[in-house]
């Protein structure tokens, strides 16, 4: 058997390939958090609450509606983005006038409510989800085996990735959204609809963690806690490569998730901790991030 | 009346009135610490104390320095580990020691993480202590020395200087009031001294403070480890009192707490976060009694959402307007 480092070439390759989905699951994330900063200025802390409601949400479908899971990877990320605008309509439009600093504990409190209500009704341990037929099985490649459903969770995750990119690099609507992110007053100015760019802003990124939520469904346990504990790191990927880039988002998360990934191959102890000391290498090495701008 | 009483002005009378009252205020706030244990459960108190000068630490930096630490979890735990570990593995070390063992060592760990957080501002400082303080978490769960998801239990409460038998409530209330008096203390003072009104400059216009010449990174990282340390006296006090010390001391959530008993309290008062430790801790007692035993988080968030959304000023910030419009 073929070994790199003592460590046998098919255990590595599977890390990595686990890693990799991690850092698509991170990058998601991260870019959700970087839209939603980009115009609100806040963080989203219900974030991880907001993916844990996709992954219930696929769940709840299939279970009581009898919903399939290619429908879901619709309709899902829509109820939990219209569930974001209300949030943003309703509650977060309220305190957009103070420090950015109350957003941050509003959806810290709404995180804390959503999350608790499902342990309450569906209990801590959590669910599984069935892997949808057309997606069962794998491919045999000559250095491992990929299940198939990973595969397509990493081309719909970096698939889903690129889309927001070109969204908001190539498009009107993007453009609209860079410039309202620079000077949102000018662009109110000029006959924009500000406040409607922001709330539907809002549900965008919080539909992108729906639609993360129902792909980590039949891969992670549905669980309430599944959320708050993936959103942690997420801030820590965030804070390594700066709020400032859509491509930075995407290609830290996935980088983070390959490091994560590498770590458990070779040193399996510190491998819930070493995104957060690469963070820390990171604000010693250079502030603001490895694509920040920002001060 | 004499004649300095007549050279005062207005505002110098009505100042040294202000802080007559204040003087006799904190006289009957010890003097109800002191009668207190007759009235309630000397434990339930106890916890308290504990909770509101974990707050109160919290408040030093979100309060006075406008900083939003969202990992002051690390330094409660880091207090309580330490504490816990010392108590239990050496006899010999009495509860006063292990203390100031816990104090000292959750001030070293938030000089690491305050030079490291106050490298970013605003909500990226939130972001990296709150990452700091889970990266904490799991070093506690995989480290050798706490016991891992059990925690550290029958940690013994000894005999104070060797001396005085605390696993009687009464004497281990009086030693968590005299303990809690002195953070306070300790608190006021640096509020209150110059170093406390650069501080507040750097809350109200960081790049102001700058301008004027001061250091503000070394002001603000001092801060940090002054409330990181007066954490972890809270921390290893709690350690001692429940004889315990386990996970959920360093888990994010005790993080939200602490935010949110500042908050409903009022940010930025002196008194807030007694009066916000109180309240949240007397809901999670009511609440663990009631039915609804299993809703509490749920009822914390929506505790917080109202905070927020209207009420920023908290109870004691409300009183303080409600007093100054009445009484001048």
């Amino acid at each position: 058997m073929t070994t790199i480092l003592g460590v046998p070439l098919v255990a590595l390759f599977g890390q990595l390939l686990l890693g990799l989905i991690n850092g698509a699951f991170y990058a998601l994330l991260s870019l959700g958090l970087a839209v939603i900063f980009g115009l609100l200025r806040i963080i989203n802390f219900a974030h991880g609450a907001q993916y844990m409601l996709g992954a219930f949400g696929a769940l709840l479908f299939l279970q009581y509606l009898n919903i399939d899971y290619w429908v879901a990877l619709a309709l899902v990320p829509l109820t939990v983005g219209a569930i974001g605008i209300l949030i943003e309509r309703f509650l977060l439009r309220r305190i957009a006038h103070l420090d950015h600093l109350y957003g941050l504990l509003l959806t810290f409190g709404l995180a804390m409510i959503i999350e608790g209500s499902f342990v309450n009704f569906f209990g801590v341990s959590g669910a599984n989800y069935p892997i949808p037929e057309a997606l069962q099985g794998g491919f045999k490649l000559d250095f491992m085996f990929l299940p198939t459903y990973r595969a397509w969770v990493l081309v719909a995750g970096l698939g889903m990735c690129l889309f927001t990119w070109f969204m908001i690099e190539k498009t009107r609507l993007g453009a609209y959204l860079r410039a309202g992110t620079e000077k949102p007053q000018l662009m109110q100015a000029f006959g924009v609809n500000m406040p409607l760019l922001t709330t539907l802003t809002y549900g965008f990124g919080v539909a992108l963690a729906g639609f993360a939520g129902v792909l980590a469904a039949p891969i992670y346990s549905v669980s309430p806690a599944m959320g708050s504990n993936l959103l942690i790191v997420v801030f820590a990927v965030v804070v390594i490569g700066g709020m400032g880039s859509i491509m930075g988002a995407i290609l830290t998360g996935l980088a983070m998730g390959v490091i994560e990934g590498l770590t458990k191959v070779f040193w399996p102890e510190s491998a819930s901790t070493v995104i957060f000391f690469v963070m820390v290498l990171v604000l010693l090495v250079r502030p603001n991030g490895l694509f920040g701008k920002e001060v | 009346m004499n004649a300095k009483t007549l050279s005062l002005s207005l505002t110098e009378q009505r100042e040294a009135r202000q802080r007559r009252r204040t003087g006799y205020m904190y006289l009957a706030l010890i003097a109800i610490g002191l009668a207190a244990p007759w009235f309630a459960y000397p434990v339930f108190l106890m916890k308290l104390l504990c909770f509101g000068l974990f707050a109160c630490s919290f408040n030093l930096l979100l309060g006075y320095t406008g900083l939003l630490s969202f990992g002051h979890a690390a330094f409660l735990a880091m207090g309580g580990y330490c504490t816990g570990y010392l108590m239990s593995e050496h006899s010999g070390i009495g509860p006063e020691l292990a203390i100031l063992a816990g104090t000292l060592a959750a001030a070293a760990v938030g000089a690491v993480f305050g030079a490291i957080a106050i490298r970013r501002q605003g909500i990226y400082f939130a972001m990296i202590t709150l990452a700091l303080s889970q990266m904490l978490y799991f070093l506690f769960l995989k480290s050798p020395f706490t016991g891992g998801e059990d925690g550290l239990h029958g940690i013994s409460r000894g005999k104070l200087l060797g001396m005085i038998d605390l696993s009687d409530n009464l004497a281990m209330y009086y030693f968590v009031l005299a303990i809690t008096v002195a953070g306070f203390a300790l608190v006021l003072r640096v509020v209150h001294s110059p170093f406390g009104q650069i501080l507040k400059a750097i809350r109200e216009n960081e790049p102001r403070a700058t301008s004027l010449g001061y250091d503000v990174n070394r002001y603000k990282w001092l801060a940090f480890v002054i409330s990181s340390a007066i954490a972890g006296l809270a921390g290893s006090t709690k350690a001692v009192v429940f004889q315990l010390a386990t996970l959920t001391d360093a888990h994010w959530h005790m993080s939200g707490e602490v935010v949110l008993m500042t908050l409903l309290g009022g940010v930025g008062t002196l008194l807030g976060p007694f009066v916000g430790a109180g309240i949240v801790v007397s809901l999670q007692h009511l609440l663990s009694q009631s039915p609804l035993g299993t809703w509490g988080g749920p009822i914390l968030g929506l505790i917080f959402v109202i905070c927020v959304l209207c009420f920023r000023s908290g109870v004691v910030g409300w009183l303080k307007v409600l007093v100054s419009r009445n009484f001048r």
